[in-house]
């Protein structure tokens, strides 16, 4: 595959699918919060960048809903939800120090790795491209997790579960040109009512355990003790 | 057809009509007058799918077969009986001061709410509405189980809230794989509906498929509560309304297994391996054997409980997982009974806690001498859901042995070894509460069984004698599953 040869729109996604991993990555290692939910914002930008580029190039016009949608939701309400509560906590000037931050970062590269090595088989009915993209997706979908377990703040767990969901969203454009329009608002509800309801367990953790730090929230086990 | 729309419409307009006049004082009943008129369309529709088979709506979003339209009426019907519990339950944690109106306002309607998400995880035949629906149902319980505000359920709402939104997002990823499979062979429009792709199942990529598979396993696993994903499961049930635990453990983790089922049949379909069959098998008989030991360990009557049903869950998964036309049937009946079984015994599990006034296993003690019908009823329920005959889940249990004997003969002594670790971690617990002493502080309180006695007696009816339109839709369903006809 020379990248070359290929034509723009094609050249287009795969930097696309690039930056996105890149953002991924940059969320791993940050211990700001706002800078984490910038960061954050800016994958939302990029997809919405890709979804009106796809809607461009295949002049699909229910593209242009969700990326006015992915607008909406990633870039503007949710950065905006979560911010408003960093500054409420006064959190703002807060550092997590990240524990092992190399090891976690060897770890993102290495599952960028295995999600290539899973989808490989695409490859037999596709191009590589399409392998790209995809692992591209399935890789931002685990750091995602992978930010939730490295991180202890409750923001930065919404922050990585809205990434997953990024993941996801960038799979469903790139590999099938987005999902069928009933589907694809059924997404974006969803998504919707579950920042609404962080937004609500924000305020319950707050009050119940004066912080959102969750490993805080320790009470239950698995067997009695 | 017009059945199948009364049956998602009348949970959307009981949602609405709660959110307005939730805070009245008579919001209970009208909560069971809403399931009653819903389990009446969902009569409705079975009849029409007796008399005509499958149906399929005229825009192909909706799709009645055997399989999933005994699943409607038993989700409508363990709904209804809930719902009849729930009224005066929720009237006496009122009364006690652990709930307000707003949050009993908050209850009603979620309780709405999660019924047209299950309503819509079965009745709908498009593979991307069922995952919406699926995720919606966690979203409508959310709250649901934080609705105490303890810094307990809160940790638990929490845990859920992330365990099984990240769990199912994996179930996304595979549904976007299957319709990428999907768009390469056929039309772009209808490529995610599941008629569609059953029918060219044989066209779709296996590799694309199996690996989807994977993901929708994980995914939708998480809310079956296999283990290793099942942490959420325990925290949820113990800590919410007991309620929500009836319709947690009864209807959503089946559904959630329904969603599994149905992707395996397209899996299966595709590729000649039986890789999603094995994978079944082995999370299904982890979560089983896992489950059993955990249930000696525990504390808490509602943690008990759930724990049980991790551990059925395993068995139904394992017995899909099998995969031939004996062990289909089994788990197919297996879902039902268990469904019965357990959300009468979340019933009575509640009016247990609220004698006791509280949850622990070592504060409930003597309950038949107190209030001798909940003893009794905790105790049948008990001996119905560990597998004693006649009751139904002895009979689909021992066809589940059966079928494993024929299939797989070397892991029966497992099933065994696990039947028996988890009866006698139901029966340690379980004795000391019924029988013995009364603490002096144990007050008998208003309590209405009706729900448990009539669960329990359908669940005695099918221990003896399946009634022939039911053992109709299981072998129909069983091949259109397995692909031929039982025993």
């Amino acid at each position: 595959m020379n990248i070359g040869h290929q034509d723009f729109y094609t050249q287009a996604i795969l930097s696309m699918a690039a930056l996105v991993g890149l953002t991924s990555f940059l969320m791993l290692g940050q211990g700001r919060l706002l800078r984490l939910i910038f960061v954050f914002a800016l994958q939302g930008f990029l997809l919405t960048l890709t979804t009106a580029l796809t809607a461009y190039s295949l002049d699909n016009h229910h593209l242009y809903i969700s990326a006015a949608l992915t607008l909406a939701l990633k870039v503007m309400f949710i950065p905006w939800m979560l911010r408003r509560q960093v500054l409420l906590m006064n959190m703002h000037r807060d550092i997590e120090a990240l524990k092992n931050n190399t090891a976690v970062m060897m770890g993102g590269a290495s599952l960028m790795v295995f999600s290539y090595y899973v989808l490989h088989p695409i490859v037999q009915t596709s191009s590589t491209i399409m392998l790209n993209a995809l692992a591209v997706s399935l890789s931002v979908v685990l750091l995602g997790m992978l930010l939730m377990i490295s991180h202890r703040q409750a923001v930065a767990h919404v922050v990585g579960f809205m990434s997953i969901e990024n993941g996801l969203f960038f799979a469903a454009i790139v590999a099938t040109n987005g999902m069928p329009m009933v589907v694809e608002l059924g997404v974006a509800f969803d998504v919707l009512v579950a920042a609404v309801l962080f937004g609500i367990f924000f305020f319950h953790i707050r009050t119940s355990i004066d912080s959102l730090d969750v490993d805080r929230l320790n009470r239950l086990h698995e067997v009695d003790k | 057809m017009i059945a199948a729309y009364l049956v998602l419409l009348i949970p959307s307009v009981g949602i609405l009509v709660f959110v307005l006049t939730g805070h009245k004082t008579d919001t209970g009943k009208l909560n069971v007058r809403f399931n009653a008129i819903c389990l009446l369309a969902t009569t409705w529709l079975a009849i029409n799918v007796l008399n005509q088979g499958t149906i399929l709506s005229s825009g192909k979003a909706f799709l009645i077969d055997p399989f999933n339209v005994y699943l409607i009426v038993l989700t409508a019907f363990v709904g209804l009986t809930t719902s009849i519990f729930s009224a005066p339950y929720m009237a006496h944690e009122k009364e006690l001061g652990k709930l307000t109106d707003k949050r009993l306002k908050l209850y009603y309607s979620m309780y709405q709410g999660f019924m047209l998400a299950m309503y819509l995880v079965l009745t709908t035949n498009n593979m991307g509405v069922m995952w919406v629906a699926m995720e919606g149902a966690t979203l409508a319980t959310v709250l649901l189980v934080s609705l105490y505000r303890t810094p307990e359920s809160i940790e638990a709402a929490w845990k859920y809230f992330i365990l099984c939104g990240v769990g199912i997002a994996q179930a996304l990823f595979g549904t976007i794989l299957l319709y990428y499979a999907a768009v390469q062979v056929g039309d772009v429009e209808n490529s995610l509906l599941w008629s569609v792709l059953y029918e060219n199942a044989n066209k779709l990529n296996p590799e694309i498929l199996e690996i989807a598979f994977v993901f929708m396993l994980i995914g939708y696993g998480t809310k079956i509560g296999l283990v290793p994903l099942h942490n959420w499961l325990p925290d949820a049930h113990s800590e919410g309304p007991t309620p929500m635990s009836a319709v947690l453990s009864g209807l959503l983790l089946n559904d959630a297994l329904y969603a599994v089922v149905r992707n395996k049949m397209l899996v299966d379909g595709a590729s000649h391996s039986n890789m999603a069959g094995l994978l079944m098998m082995g999370f299904g008989l982890l979560s089983f054997l896992v489950a059993a030991f955990f249930l000696h360990r525990q504390k808490d009557i509602k943690r008990l409980f759930s724990y049980s049903s991790i551990e059925h869950m395993g068995m139904m998964t394992f017995a899909f997982g099998i995969g031939s036309s004996l062990s289909t049937f089994a788990a197919l009946l297996h879902m039902t009974v268990h469904s019965l079984t357990k959300s009468a015994i979340f019933v009575t599990v509640g009016h247990a806690a609220q004698v006791a006034g509280s949850q622990r296993i070592d504060n409930i003690r003597g309950l038949i001498k107190t209030q001798p019908r909940i003893g009794w009823g905790l105790l049948i329920g008990t001996i119905a859901i560990a597998g004693f005959p006649p009751f139904g889940v002895f009979t689909s249990e021992f066809l589940v042995l059966l079928a494993t004997m024929h299939s797989y003969p070397w892991l029966t002594p497992l099933l065994l070894l696990g039947i028996g670790i988890a009866f006698a971690g139901l029966f340690r617990h379980i004795q000391p509460m019924v029988y013995g002493d009364k603490p002096e502080s144990q007050m008998p309180v208003k309590a209405n069984l009706w729900p448990v006695m009539i669960h329990l007696a359908l669940v005695l009816w099918l221990g003896l004698a399946i009634p022939g339109f039911l053992a109709n839709w299981f072998s129909q369903a069983t091949i259109l599953i397995s692909g031929s006809t039982p025993l």
